[in-house]
């Protein structure tokens, strides 16, 4: 067996693999700052405090899907149902601030309970009852609509509560409120993964599910905890949605799953668990919505845009295959 | 008996210094059945993994049917007549016997891609007839019996035309009458002056079946003996007769009282009414046979798999394991067999892996105090000392013996009272093991009671106070320091007559 080899090799090898670990997330950053720079010098609309604002609100309510998605894909998870999720929220909470205008606190709360509960319903499958995570929330993206839709009988609820909207639509100074929003939820879900043993035990039950059991680390009540917080999340991207467009929509929300998705990975966290940060992630959002927002200022076509951003998606998971062979 | 078909002689196979075999040869001659003998790590299995190509040797000759032969790949030795029956055998189980016999040679007709089933379905009617292998050609291999299974495997080698078959354990998962029905066919080869090359750990068998023995120990060759002139002792001790090295630094440490009593632990059909108590400062040795059920009493002792019934006992009380947390509350701590599938979190830092079973005492309420943490990692890592660049590193990079000390740090971090080792030095260099073995010492001394389950038996003779040998998932026998030798654990062992 390969055991006997020297150890010194062996770290010589090794450490190539971690610094070219390194240049990949520090690369990650240069892209994003390449596509800034291009795009700053190509249009003179990018680099204006008006335009970043609009991209950064543009971005918040994916990255709010995307924190959670870390979550879950560090866990070497997924979850499919996060728009029909949003969709639940979004009607539950639309229907009490039309009961009662001022009831925005009770409007928040029922919202992402709802869709928190929904995702600790796949968290259960996935753990307790061993579905693999993309079949048990592929099974709630659909059940949960269908809750969306009975709830609100297939039609949209409008909504007409001025500090309901405030939370999609207003500012605080010159920053829109639902970057504030995803501010505080960013910092917030780093403290937990950062500084909290749940958060280490998340990058443990990742990385080597059956270790984390042996060291006593319960391992199906983590993994149902960061489904439920990632309903929570997706409950709160969704009525911040909703509060947006001024109505909940039963059918907002479809597709966003892919875009939370895609922004985990471009951030390179590993699909299959154990590897990946926070940081990463929101670069991974920044970038989207960068370059989504280039596209639009350089009056790319929509449809261009889609193939621009599963070339970057591919793009980025080529690189992190690359870092792995060479680490 | 023929004449000589194989001469392998002078092969050499050194990795990363460390020599596999050292000037080894064998002879096969035709129409005998010949059996390879060694512990685990004598170079069995390097010496075959030439023999089929998939290893290059340093050194030596491989002389085929007479002329010298060098295999570039498996497939290589294949085309010349060596065929190799796995332990684990991988047929396609959605294919049927007929499809995985000629698989990637399937009968076609003439110039097109198209199968020419009839052909495909007579010729492998026929082979099957030849050895009364009762199966339909059209059968899905998945509904055949293991037995079955490596009987195809057999037939498919016998259809490449092959001169020199090698098995490998092939009777490990096959019951008595199985067994008998593999003799027949190797009788059959034998009469075919179709040589085999038999690799077992059941005596019985290599007496039974066999005609010559070559016996390998630390990758030298020990002898080869007609079987008829050997008996079972004097194989067993050309096998493991070496005698214990310095490395073990076994010093007496004062036995205490019982800290851990198990009363008729049973899961079935894994072992059953096993009972034992580890005293304070002592080192309980578990040896045993593979699959004979000691890894599973430790599983199932730490709250792995579930017991079906049985008591177990941690300083006095009884004591309710049902997950590994609550082994680990009552100061039980485990490190296991396999560092990479189950003791290390491979993409995480040294430091994550350290502390992963004891984070709470590093932490006030749900946070992680980093310098609490950085305290804990800092006292252990100066008195286990690990090779590393820094305390950041992923534990992947370090060598196997560095991994394994992680992992005694880490369950030594959890201030157990008991710490269960199960093959604590497998697959670690010598330097390492020697480590291992002195902190096992030390720790004994401080009072701890340690329960080492070890196939490797100078190991156990060498380290522990009491030894237990278990065999077919029961206690077999209970031996003092210095009572037993390895030949009466291996006797002991083997009960109905297999050896390890």
């Amino acid at each position: 067996m390969p055991n006997g080899m020297p150890v010194n090799q062996k770290m010589v090898v090794r450490d190539k693999g971690n610094s070219s670990e390194m240049m990949r997330k520090y690369g990650l950053i240069a892209i994003l700052l390449v596509a800034v720079i291009i795009l700053s010098i190509v249009s003179d609309t990018f680099l204006t405090v008006t335009n970043l604002m609009n991209v950064l609100r543009q971005v918040s309510i994916n990255g709010i899907l995307a924190v959670g998605m870390t979550f879950i894909i560090l866990t070497a998870g997924i979850d499919l149902s996060i728009g029909s999720l949003m969709a639940v929220a979004a009607v539950i909470a639309t229907s009490i601030v039309s009961h009662d205008p001022s009831a925005v606190g009770w409007a928040l709360l029922a919202g992402m309970a709802a869709s928190g509960l929904l995702g600790g319903v796949s968290g259960t499958m996935s753990a307790k009852l061993n579905v693999a995570p993309f079949v048990a929330t592929l099974a709630m993206m659909t059940i949960a609509r269908g809750i969306a839709l009975i709830y609100t009988n297939g039609r949209p609820i409008v909504v007409s509560s001025d500090p309901f909207k405030f939370l999609g639509q207003g500012y605080v100074g010159p920053i829109p409120v639902p970057v504030i929003i995803f501010i505080v939820v960013t910092v917030i879900m780093a403290v937990v993964l950062y500084k909290t043993k749940f958060g280490r035990y998340v990058y443990a039950i990742g990385g080597n599910e059956n270790a984390a059991k042996i060291s006593g680390i319960r391992v199906g009540g983590i993994k149902i905890w960061v489904y439920v917080i990632n309903g929570f999340l997706a409950g709160l991207a969704g009525i911040l949605l909703s509060s947006r467009i001024s109505s909940g929509q039963p059918n907002s929300g479809m597709g966003y799953e892919l875009d939370a998705i895609a922004a985990v990975v471009i951030g390179g966290t590993s699909l299959f668990g154990g590897r990946g940060s926070l940081l990463g992630t929101i670069v991974g959002v920044l970038i989207i919505g960068v370059i989504n927002n280039g596209l639009n200022l350089l009056d790319v076509s929509s449809y261009w845009q889609q193939i621009i951003k599963g070339l970057i998606i591919a793009g980025a998971v080529i690189l992190d295959q690359r870092a792995k062979r060479n680490g | 008996m023929g004449e000589t078909i194989l001469t392998m002689s002078g092969m050499t196979k050194a990795y990363f210094g460390v020599k596999a075999l050292d000037g080894v040869s064998l002879d096969i001659r035709r129409g005998e059945v010949h059996a390879l003998m060694g512990e685990n790590g004598a170079g069995k299995s390097t010496l075959m993994k030439i023999l089929t190509g998939l290893v290059k040797p340093d050194e030596g000759e491989i002389v085929f049917e007479g002329n010298s032969v060098q295999f570039a790949n498996p497939q290589a030795a294949l085309n010349l007549g060596i065929a190799m029956i796995h332990q684990e055998l991988n047929p396609i189980p959605e294919m049927t016997v007929a499809e995985n016999i000629f698989l990637g040679r399937e009968p076609r007709y003439p110039g097109t891609p198209f199968v020419n089933t009839k052909k495909l379905e007579a010729q492998t009617r026929q082979l099957l007839e030849d050895f009364q292998f009762r199966a339909e050609p059209n059968t899905k291999v998945g509904q055949l019996s293991i037995a079955q299974k490596q009987m195809l495997e057999i037939i498919k080698a016998i259809s490449y035309q092959a001169k020199l078959i090698i098995m490998d354990e092939p009777t490990s998962a096959l019951s008595e009458s199985e067994v008998k029905t593999l003799f027949q066919t190797i009788e059959k080869l034998k009469r075919q002056g179709v040589p085999i090359i038999y690799i077992s750990h059941r005596m019985e068998e290599i007496f039974a079946i066999t005609d010559r023995i070559t016996v390998l120990r630390d990758g030298k060759l020990i002898g080869v003996r007609d079987t008829a002139e050997l008996d079972s002792d004097g194989l067993i001790s050309m096998m493991v007769g070496r005698s214990l090295d310095a490395i073990y630094p076994k010093e007496d440490a004062a036995v205490g009282g019982i800290v851990l009593e198990v009363r008729g632990l049973t899961r079935r059909p894994y072992f059953e009414n096993v009972s034992f108590a580890v005293r304070e400062g002592e080192i309980l040795g578990i040896a045993g046979l593979m699959g004979a059920g000691r890894s599973e009493v430790m599983r199932a002792l730490f709250g792995i798999d579930r017991a079906d019934s049985g008591e177990v006992v941690m300083a006095g009380e009884t004591v309710r394991v049902r997950h590994p947390s609550d082994a680990i509350r009552h100061g039980m701590a485990f490190v296991t067999e396999d560092r990479k599938e189950l003791g290390l979190v491979l993409s995480r830092s040294i430091r994550e892996n350290m502390t992963l079973a004891s984070l709470s005492k590093a932490s006030k309420g749900p946070f992680v105090s980093r310098s609490a943490e950085a305290a804990m990692c800092d006292e252990m890592t100066s008195n286990i000392r690990i090779k590393m660049n820094r305390m950041e590193q992923e534990v992947l990079t370090l060598s196997g013996g560095n991994q394994q000390k992680v992992v005694i740090a880490k369950w030594l971090l959890t201030s157990p009272k008991l710490l269960i080792l199960d093959e604590p030095t497998r697959g670690i260099d010598v330097g390492a093991k020697a480590e291992i073995y002195k902190m096992m010492s030390k720790l004994a001394q401080q009072g701890l009671a340690i329960i080492m389950v070890s196939s490797e038996l100078p190991e156990v003779l060498g380290m522990s106070d009491r030894i237990l040998v278990m065999g077919e998932g029961e206690i077999r026998g209970e031996f003092a320091r210095g009572d037993i030798t390895q030949e009466q654990i291996l006797e002991c062992a083997i009960g109905g007559g297999r050896i390890a």
